[in-house]
């Protein structure tokens, strides 16, 4: 095991080391990104004027779909299990994952199980059309018949969510170094550690509702059939039983990458580090007992609606805890602002808007209003763009130079940023001002009314997609040709991590240090 | 021997590769199948073979490595919080189902019939004359169409309410089954604890018979259910929620059931598992006090109050 990697392709095809594999998770991710934003391009495309120009609204219907199915399970999920692989093991002291092989079965499923869902857009009756939330009846009863392989793609992918989330466990309750006791490790260990108990906790119960679907569909039985006594009510209370928890499968991570990066450009320490933990974990118990404020206008009993209502509520203090220390952090810290950094501070900002539309969201009599419109889609977006998105953007410059050993370039890194930053804004930003007017969500044509907003919202999109394309530029510029990064690399620095050298070794800590 | 702070980082391997391709073409024949193709059933097979094929490999892989000493006391640790884990993403799983179970009894039914709402004519033009009840005999449909109903409740039920002769009642002895079973795992752990070959061989051997004996007996539930009592995956609400969560635990007692046979096949031709060293088995005890457990959900909530 003291050998570097092998040789070929048989390096990536049957590696069992935690850099190989984070790097093929993130470079999955990111191809999926892409293909997930050209989906998103046709439908800003398609809106950018009122009336049907590009696409047939069958072919619309399927392209909001796959963006989001693609963007959750194969952009954003994935590249924080590549942050985990790359960053969990090094940053405790491990010489690699718990367990190996399964890290790389857990990686060499997904591109199987995109390989089957996008063939979808080639089957007769076109891709899922049913939006990425699936609800009975239009996914059963009125679904095309590609659903069953969105459903037995659905179900590998969980099978390597939960893989890889024990394996994470595994390795954080079970590789630590010595003296590196719980209340030491990094934020972003603390946070996949609990985002690791929530996919485990949920990715079952989604395997459980498509293997309803499944059943309705195929077998004749009465999940969400109401002539048969069931409910298509249930369909979404199981789904968004699994549906909470992972909007924060999506974001805790990001927590812990933003609680990495801040402390090192403000030149100071995390400000309160223990309440960042139990806020972390404050925050996935909540998502447990929340998930029917995504049904408010469903129909539900006065009882339920207040309950969920005011449990939603309560997510904001474990939130705000978080925001807070996040902004004592900079607080007389001596700041200098690179591109992680950049990109951090815009989370900070721009999540804690999306969580303040999550929060007018949640008051159950103004939802009736909000329910259903670009205002809905202007909220997950703020918190999954500038939130998940914009941290893993972070995380990639942050650690870029640990990886290859070559700082990339900051001009254009700070250009990307400023691209993506107003893009977003752009793209997003109106969709408020749409939604609140009236506009409902996955329609290809629309009121005049709405014409101006949408335009800049197509606008917007078109350069955040050509800011990504510049980012991948600057990636593989550096990777080919940057400048050697110091060890250290940033000056501000701590960790386990900037304790080896840059790049990092294809074995790290096969000694585990000595953590004081 | 590997110690407390070596760790023994595995070479290179094929398996998760050929795992991964194995199960995708598990799935992709199972979905080409379902939709009617005619190479689905083909590349169904095929896929499962692959994947027989690569977790024999793999299980032999590491039951080498332990053999050889390669595994530390840490790495041994990992199996065993993964064993663990997956066997609550189980629960998770079995979660969905009778929640759906609960659901369907205390709020969909009864909001069919009407209940709570005051104020609007729903239920008496969508559903008219239904009538919550459960086991669901009648469905909605059948209530409002008549003759004309497509989906049918069964005619008769597995309720606890409806049996007359306790001990001649299946679900009791399929309880009893399993819960002996449970004891005899555990009394095939006692004995491998204290090196005893003979009563860990018995006891197991025991357990697995017991497995086989709970599965003929639910083959013949089925049976009796589907050919004498109308009750199918189709019979509304009630035959989904009895099938699935009963066919779902069934699933799951084969696995299991496989997996102490084969623990079983490992201690008598090939003398694997001592005293301090046996989480293979361990880990399929483990996997069969949850199906046992699962089944006691089951009884008391699809059977006695069923």
């Amino acid at each position: 095991m003291a050998h570097g990697p092998a040789k070929g392709i048989t390096r990536w095809l049957y590696t069992t080391n935690h850099k190989d594999i984070g790097s093929m998770y993130l470079w999955f991710s990111f191809l999926m990104f892409l293909l997930g934003g050209v989906f998103a391009l046709v439908i800003r495309a398609e809106l950018f004027e009122p009336g049907l120009q590009i696409v047939e609204p069958e072919f619309f219907n399927q392209m909001t779909t796959m963006h989001g199915l693609v963007m959750v399970f194969g952009a954003v999920m994935p590249a924080f299990v590549g942050l985990a692989n790359w960053m969990v093991p090094m940053m405790i002291g491990a010489p690699d994952m718990a367990l190996p092989r399964m890290n790389n079965w857990s990686f060499w499923i997904l591109p199987f199980a995109f390989a089957m869902l996008a063939s979808t857009l080639f089957m007769e009756g076109g891709a899922p059309n049913f939006g990425w939330t699936f609800y009975a009846p239009l996914s059963t009863t009125y679904a095309p018949p590609s659903v069953t392989f969105f459903i037995f793609a659905v179900h590998i992918m969980g099978a390597s969510s939960i893989m890889g989330a024990i394996n994470i466990i595994a390795t954080i309750l079970n590789m630590r170094a010595p003296g590196m006791t719980l209340m030491k490790m990094p934020l972003f260990v603390w946070t996949w550690l609990i985002t690791a108990y929530l996919l485990i906790a949920v990715m079952p119960v989604l395997a459980g509702v498509v293997t309803m679907m499944l059943m309705d569909i195929h077998f004749g039985t009465s999940f969400f059939s109401a002539a048969g006594g069931g409910d298509p009510v249930l369909f979404q209370h199981v789904f968004w039983f699994f549906g909470h928890p992972e909007v924060y499968i999506m974001i805790l991570p990001a927590f812990g990458v933003v609680s990495a990066i801040i402390p090192t450009f403000a030149r100071k320490p995390l400000f309160g580090y223990a309440s960042m933990v139990y806020a972390t974990a404050s925050i996935a118990f909540l998502s447990f007992i929340v998930w029917a404020h995504h049904m408010f206008t469903v129909g539900m009993p006065i009882a339920g609606e207040l309950f969920f209502m005011y449990a939603t509520m309560l997510i904001a203090v474990p939130t705000g805890v978080k925001v807070f220390n996040w902004v004592t952090t900079m607080f007389k810290g001596s700041m200098t602002f690179e591109t992680p950094m950049l990109f951090s501070v815009a989370f900070v900002i721009l999540f804690t808007i999306g969580g303040f539309s999550g929060l007018m969201l949640a008051i159950a009599p103004a939802d009736f209003q909000y329910h259903d419109t670009y205002f809905v889609v202007a909220h997950f977006h703020y918190v999954l763009v500038p939130g998940a998105i914009f941290s893993i953007t972070a995380g990639v410059y942050y650690w870029l130079p640990k990886w290859c050993g070559n700082m990339y370039d900051e001009t254009m890194g700070k250009m990307h940023f400023w691209m993506a930053f107003i893009g977003l804004n752009l793209t997003f930003f109106p969709m408020h001002f749409a939604g609140l007017a009236g506009m409902p969500r996955r329609i290809p044509d629309y009121n005049m009314m709405f014409a101006d907003w949408n335009m800049i919202s197509s606008v917007g999109a078109f350069l955040f997609g050509a800011a990504q394309l510049l980012f991948l530029y600057n990636v593989i510029a550096t990777i080919v040709s940057g400048k050697k990064a110091t060890d250290r690399v940033w000056e501000g620095s701590h960790g386990l991590e900037w304790t080896v050298p840059s790049p990092a070794p294809y074995h790290t800590f096969s000694t585990p240090p000595e953590v004081k | 021997m590997a110690t407390e702070g070596t760790y023994y980082v595995p070479e290179q391997s094929k398996l998760p590769i050929f795992a991964s391709f194995g199960l995708f073409l598990t799935v992709f024949g199972a979905a080409n199948w379902i939709n009617g193709s005619d190479n689905g059933p083909m590349m169904f097979m095929a896929g499962g073979f692959v994947m027989a094929v690569v977790l024999w490999n793999w299980f032999s892989t590491v039951i080498d490595e332990n053999m050889n000493g390669l595994n530390s006391p840490q790495l041994k640790r990992s199996y065993v919080w993964g064993m663990g884990w997956f066997i609550f993403s189980e629960v998770m799983f079995f979660a969905a189902f009778f929640g759906a179970l609960y659901y369907i009894r205390n709020f969909s039914l009864p909001w069919l019939a009407g209940e709570g709402d005051h104020s609007s004519m729903t239920p008496e033009v969508l559903w008219p004359g239904f009538e919550a009840h459960w086991p669901l005999m009648t469905t909605p449909d059948m209530a409002a169409n008549g003759e004309a109903a497509k989906v049918l409740g069964p005619a008769q039920n597995m309720s606890g309410s409806t049996v007359e002769n306790v001990w001649s009642w299946l679900p009791l002895w399929n309880t009893i089954v399993l819960m002996t079973s449970s004891v005899t795992v555990h009394f095939a752990h006692t004995a491998i604890k204290k090196d005893n070959r003979k009563g860990f061989n018995l006891w197991l051997g025991i357990t697995v018979l017991l497995g086989f004996i709970f599965l003929g007996l639910q083959a013949e539930e089925y049976i009796v259910a589907y050919n004498d009592m109308g009750l199918t995956l189709e019979s509304g609400a009630y035959g989904t929620t009895f099938f699935m969560l009963t066919g779902f635990h069934g699933a799951h007692v084969t696995m299991g059931t496989i997996m102490l046979l084969v623990m079983w096949l490992r201690s008598m031709l090939k003398g694997h598992f001592k005293s301090d060293d046996q989480f293979g088995f361990e880990a399929a005890s483990w996997y069969w006090h949850f199906v046992d457990v699962v089944w006691v959900g089951l009884f008391i909530f699809v059977y006695v109050f069923g």
